[in-house]
């Protein structure tokens, strides 16, 4: 009975609040004759051109997604964003994995002051760790400074609303997600296998390519997901660091649905990006699975 | 393996300044006297007295404290059921589904957890204000309770509970005697964290926030929108303060638990 409850109740809790809620942007997404007659009504604000949009999109059921397809900026911003994750991701790995090497080889007695210091600024403000990199980039940046007092360029870089800004942005604020797999997959693993690799007539190179990097991978993996699959429906990083110029879709989801309040348009980008994202999210549920089964 | 090569010594020498430059600059720019951030005008803590000042922020702030701290109460009391369900529960119906419902929420946008809240709570008409933050909260947080209350469940020693068991204790006893006090760092972790995870977030609090409910990163980004204020990045400067505080009083506090739950094993071993 208790053993029940338990269950229940966190189980209940995410069936409402979790998936019943998908099943409304879905139906939402294909049916927006209902959003017009109460209850889904949603404010009254909304009533001014709403008959408009509704009846364009009351035809047919599916045509909010094939507004999707025919509009450019969509599928543009979809395959945009999935460029900017998986360029970004491959930038954090090779930033991020020197960086968990380099703890997991440190005096044991340094590791948890060095694990502080990774968690420490995933504990401090997303929104402030972004912003601070708008005064560093900007064109009267402190960057720009530094290099044009250095002399080594002589006008600005116009760094600010690019999208080498938004690769910056991410991998900074995505960092300890990838150090911190990585470091507990290297902290477990036995370092004599590299001195017998070394023995065995390995370079150093060698041993940690053929040795390091495989017995690694889990971390790996589950590191690159972490960051690609939020990276992927992005909103605060394009939109402060990444200017006009840079399309990303959890940009175009949220004006269209605060600028254009074009709601069931909104849900059928939610629910493209999700269909985009199930096969990632699925196989990084596998992989935790795994590594739980295998501590166990 | 006790020496730190250069290699090594460089790299974390560079990762750690990138991770930690940009802040740095941000705290000592807010001690800046110009109203242009990007010039230095000497010391300065006005900006601080204008934030004190500014009844926006100050409402907005307390908006914020309030539902972190229902929302993480919530969240660890789900999230600690949930991992103990998936580490001791066995198979039950739809743990598969259960387990998936644990582990998507940690990586999924937060465009869509939001718009689908938010379309869920117009749905059942509840009217948008702070229960419905704290409702969206609690459910995202949870989930990152519930994995690191699970990794401190499935690395202990199990014996533990059922010689508690054995010894005459209800399930509950056994829990609340045995497996509770063990799990204790985690739990309170756990809570930090979705306390903090509350406090940062700013794309699922806009959607389900009303206007009476605004919460503090909500003010803030649209005042970043604007560009770079020393005002604000004097309020980062406190958020900064704040969590560095917390996270060090806690690492120690859970430090000296386990070390003192080192020695009563240990003292147990001997007395045997």
């Amino acid at each position: 009975m208790r053993r029940a409850l338990l269950i229940a109740v966190p189980y209940v809790w995410l069936l409402a609040l979790f998936l019943v809620p998908f099943f409304i942007v879905l139906k939402i997404s294909l049916s927006d004759t209902e959003l017009a007659i109460p209850p889904y009504t949603p404010t009254l604000d909304l009533s001014q051109g709403w008959a408009g949009i509704k009846g364009f999109f009351s035809q047919l059921d599916f045509e909010n997604y094939v507004w999707l397809t025919e509009d450019d900026l969509y599928w543009k911003a979809y395959l945009s964003s999935v460029k900017i994750a998986l360029i970004s991701t491959f930038l954090t790995l090779i930033v991020g994995y020197p960086i968990a090497y380099g703890m997991a080889r440190a005096p044991e007695e340094w590791r948890p002051t060095l694990m502080m210091l990774v968690i420490l600024p995933f504990w401090t403000s997303f929104l402030i760790r972004v912003y601070a990199w708008m005064g560093i980039l900007s064109n009267e940046g402190y960057l720009n400074q530094i290099l044009l007092w250095t002399g080594i360029i002589s006008t600005p870089l116009t760094i600010l609303n690019t999208q080498s800004a938004v690769y910056i942005g991410i991998v900074y604020t995505y960092l300890p997600f990838m150090i911190l797999p990585v470091y507990s997959a290297l902290e477990r693993m036995d370092g004599s296998l590299i001195e017998a690799a070394e023995d065995l007539g390995c370079s150093r190179f060698q041993a940690f390519w053929l040795v390091t990097v495989p017995l690694s991978k889990p971390g790996i993996i589950a590191g690159c997901f972490l960051v690609m699959i939020p990276v992927i429906g992005e909103f605060v990083i394009p939109s402060l660091l990444g200017g006009s110029g840079t399309l990303m879709i959890g940009k175009v989801l949220w004006e269209e649905f605060f600028s254009n309040r074009d709601w069931p348009v909104a849900s059928a980008v939610a629910v493209v990006l999700l269909l985009i994202l199930v096969i990632p999210i699925v196989l990084f549920q596998r992989n935790q699975q795994k590594q739980t089964e295998a501590d166990q | 393996m006790n020496r730190l090569s250069w290699f090594n010594a460089v790299s974390l020498t560079l990762g750690f300044a990138f991770l930690y430059i940009p802040m740095i600059i941000l705290i000592i720019f807010s001690f800046n006297e110009s109203k242009l951030v990007t010039v230095w005008a000497g010391f300065s803590t006005k900006w601080y007295g204008e934030l004190v000042q500014n009844q926006a922020f100050l409402d907005a702030a307390w908006v914020t404290v309030r539902v972190a701290v229902f929302s993480s109460t919530l969240a660890t009391i789900l999230g600690t059921a949930a991992a103990y369900v998936l580490v001791r529960g066995g198979r039950f119906f739809g743990r598969t589904l259960f387990s998936g419902m644990i582990y998507a929420p940690l990586v999924m946008p937060e465009v869509i957890t939001g718009l689908s809240l938010l379309l869920l709570f117009i749905g059942i008409g509840l009217d948008r204000g702070i229960l419905t933050i704290v409702l969206a909260h609690t459910t995202f947080s949870m989930c990152f309770v519930s994995v690191v209350v699970s990794s401190r469940l499935v690395t202990f020693d199990r014996s533990l509970e059922e010689a508690a068991l054995d010894l005459g204790c209800s399930p509950a006893q056994a829990f609340r005697l045995v497996t509770l006090p063990i799990i204790a760092p985690a739990v309170i972790s756990g809570w930090l964290l979705a306390f903090t995870l509350s406090l940062d977030d700013l794309v699922i609090a806009s959607f389900t926030s009303g206007p009476s409910s605004t919460t503090l990163p909500i003010k803030i980004f649209s005042a970043v929108r604007l560009g770079v204020s020393p005002e604000i990045n004097a309020l980062s400067t406190l958020m900064i303060a704040v969590v560095t505080v917390g996270v060090i009083t806690a690492s120690l506090v859970t430090k000296r638990a386990m070390m003192r739950q080192r020695q009563d094993e240990l003292a147990a071993v001997r007395a045997e």
